[in-house]
C-alpha cells in the first residue's frame, strides 16, 4: 500500500532542486548566447512581450515633455523659433555647397574610375531608454526591422557618430554606443588624413586611439571623421575630437583619448542611416588610396556586441 | 516570548490576490526600463519586489516567477540571455529560504537582510560579466543594491496596503 502526503504538505520539489534546476537553464542559456547566438529566435519573442511595457514606460517622459512645451511661453517660443531660422538658413546654405561639391566628387570619381558613392537613406527614431547595464554602453530606439532598419547600421545625432544598431528586433532595435569598450570605428584625422581606428573607452565616455605608433602625426583638437574604408559609416561624419595625446618612450604606442563628437549621453532624437545597397563595400577609389592600414582588424568579437555583417569580410 | 516584542507588521493580513503581486512586478519591470539619468545608483526594482514577494509569499512566488522575471529584464536591456535569470534565481532561493527568519526583524533588521540579499544578485550580475570580458564598472556598482535596501520600507509597507484590513474595533472578537 502507498502511502501520499495529504496535499496540503505537497509543495513540489525541494527548493535546492529547484535551484539547481534554473540555475543549470539559466547557465545553458549564458552559454548558447554568448558562444554560439542560438538564443536570438527566444529574444525575438520576447522582446515583442516586453515591447508594450518599454513604450508604457517611456510614455510619461514624452508626456511631460508635450507638457512642457504647451506651457513654454511665448517669448521663449519666438526666440526658438528665431534660432531654428537662422540655423535652417546656415544650414541650407551649406546643404546648397555641399550638393554642388558633391556633383564634382561624382564627376571626379567617375573621371578616375571610382566606384560612386550610394545614396543613404535616414530614418529618424527617438531613444526609449537607456540599457540598464553598468558594463556595456547602449541605448534602445523605438524603431525595429519592421520600420526598415538593417543590422549594423550607423547611428549619427546632429553632432556625429553616435553608435551602431547591434541588436534588431521587430518595434525596436539596440544601439551600442561609439564609448562602448567592444565597440571600434574607422577614423581619419580631418587635418590630415591620417587613419586609426577609434575604440570605445567603457567607462569613462571616451574614445581611445589604438595602435598609433609614438611618433604619429596627432596632436590635440584634431578631429576625427569615419573613413568610411569599412563600408558601414558614411565617409566623412564626425566621430570625435582628440582630447589628450601621452607619448611615453617606454611604450611603442602613443596613448591618445578622444571627445566624442556625438552627444553620446544626452539628446532623444537619432538618425538611423541605412545605405540602400552595401554592394560597394570597398570601392577601388580607398583602396587605392593605399593600404587599409589598422583599419577593421579587430579581433572577432564573441560577446555582446557589434555583429555587423561587413566586419566578417 | 510576549505579543508586545512582536514587529509592527506581524498584524493579521487579508489573504493575498494574484492580482496585486502580477500587478507590482509588472510595475517594477516598467519602473525598470523609465530611461533613468545615472543607472548606477537607481535600484533595481525588479529585484526588490521579487525579494518582498518571495519573503511573503514564498508560496507563489519562487524561482520559476523569478527565472522569467530575469529573461524578461535581459531582453529589456540587451544584455546576456540568462544573466538576471540566473542573478534573480539565486535571490529568490536566498529570499525563500530566509523568509520565516526575515519578518521576525525590525524594518532596521530586514532591511539589512535585504540589502544582504541584493547586493547577492548584483555579484552574480558581475561574474556573469566579468567571466564573459566584460571590465570591471567600478565600486559605484554597489550603489544600486544599496539604495534598493533602503527603499525596503516603504515598498514593504506600500505593497501590503491592499492586505491591511479596515480597522474595525471588535471588543467581542479575541484578535
Amino acid at each position: 500500500m502507498e502511502h501520499t502526503p495529504p496535499p496540503f504538505f505537497k509543495s513540489g520539489p525541494a527548493p535546492l532542486v529547484r535551484l539547481a534546476f534554473f540555475a543549470s537553464l539559466s547557465f545553458a542559456l549564458l552559454v548558447l548566447d554568448a558562444r554560439f547566438r542560438y538564443a536570438e529566435g527566444l529574444r525575438g519573442v520576447l522582446a515583442l512581450a516586453v515591447y508594450p511595457l518599454q513604450v508604457t514606460a517611456a510614455a510619461p517622459v514624452l508626456l511631460a515633455e508635450r507638457v512642457a512645451g504647451y506651457f513654454g511661453s511665448q517669448s521663449q517660443l519666438r526666440q526658438e523659433n528665431a534660432e531654428l531660422r537662422a540655423r535652417l538658413l546656415e544650414a541650407s546654405q551649406s546643404a546648397q555647397r555641399e550638393e554642388a561639391a558633391r556633383a564634382e566628387s561624382a564627376q571626379l570619381r567617375r573621371l578616375i574610375g571610382a566606384a560612386e558613392r550610394l545614396p543613404v537613406q535616414a530614418t529618424p527614431a527617438e531613444i526609449l531608454y537607456n540599457g540598464r547595464d553598468p558594463y556595456s554602453r547602449k541605448v534602445v530606439i523605438d524603431r525595429g526591422s519592421q520600420h526598415g532598419l538593417a543590422l549594423g547600421s550607423p547611428v549619427v545625432d546632429a553632432t556625429g557618430v553616435l553608435g551602431q544598431v547591434t541588436r534588431l528586433h521587430a518595434m525596436v532595435a539596440e544601439v551600442t554606443l561609439v564609448t562602448d569598450k567592444d565597440q571600434a570605428i574607422p577614423v581619419q584625422v580631418l587635418r590630415n588624413g591620417l587613419r586609426a581606428v577609434a575604440f570605445g573607452g567603457g567607462a569613462n565616455g571616451l574614445l581611445e586611439l589604438r595602435f598609433m605608433a609614438a611618433n604619429a602625426e596627432i596632436q590635440n583638437g584634431d578631429r576625427l571623421v569615419t573613413s568610411g574604408i569599412d563600408g558601414t559609416y558614411p565617409p566623412g561624419m564626425p566621430v570625435a575630437t582628440v582630447a589628450r595625446v601621452e607619448r611615453d618612450t617606454a611604450y611603442a604606442f602613443a596613448r591618445i583619448t578622444c571627445q566624442p563628437a556625438a552627444g553620446v549621453d544626452a539628446g532623444r532624437f537619432v538618425l538611423v542611416l541605412t545605405q540602400e545597397a552595401r554592394g560597394a563595400a570597398y570601392p577601388d577609389g580607398a583602396a587605392a588610396d593605399g593600404e587599409k592600414g589598422p583599419g577593421k582588424q579587430r579581433k572577432p568579437r564573441r560577446r555582446d556586441s557589434a555583429r555587423d555583417p561587413d566586419a566578417a569580410r | 516570548m510576549q505579543l508586545g516584542d512582536m514587529p509592527a507588521d506581524q498584524r493579521i493580513l487579508l489573504p493575498v490576490r494574484a492580482g496585486t503581486i502580477l500587478g507590482s512586478l509588472a510595475a517594477a519591470l516598467l519602473l525598470n526600463f523609465l530611461p533613468w539619468k545615472n543607472i548606477a545608483v537607481v535600484p533595481d526594482f525588479v529585484a526588490l519586489v521579487l525579494a518582498f514577494w518571495c519573503v511573503r509569499q514564498p508560496r507563489l512566488v519562487g524561482l520559476g516567477a523569478a527565472w522569467f522575471l530575469g529573461l524578461a529584464t535581459d531582453v529589456g536591456n540587451g544584455v546576456l540571455l540568462g544573466q538576471h535569470a540566473l542573478a534573480y534565481s539565486l535571490l529568490a532561493f536566498a529570499a525563500v529560504t530566509l523568509s520565516r527568519r526575515i519578518l521576525w526583524f525590525s524594518f532596521w533588521g530586514q532591511t539589512l537582510h535585504v540589502a544582504a540579499l541584493l547586493m547577492l544578485a548584483q555579484a552574480v550580475g558581475l561574474a556573469v560579466r566579468l567571466a564573459t570580458g566584460a571590465d570591471f564598472p567600478g565600486w559605484s556598482i554597489a550603489l544600486g543594491p544599496l539604495a534598493g535596501a533602503a527603499l525596503w520600507p516603504l515598498v514593504s509597507a506600500l505593497l501590503l496596503l491592499p492586505q491591511r484590513r479596515p480597522p474595525e474595533p471588535d471588543r467581542a472578537r479575541p484578535l
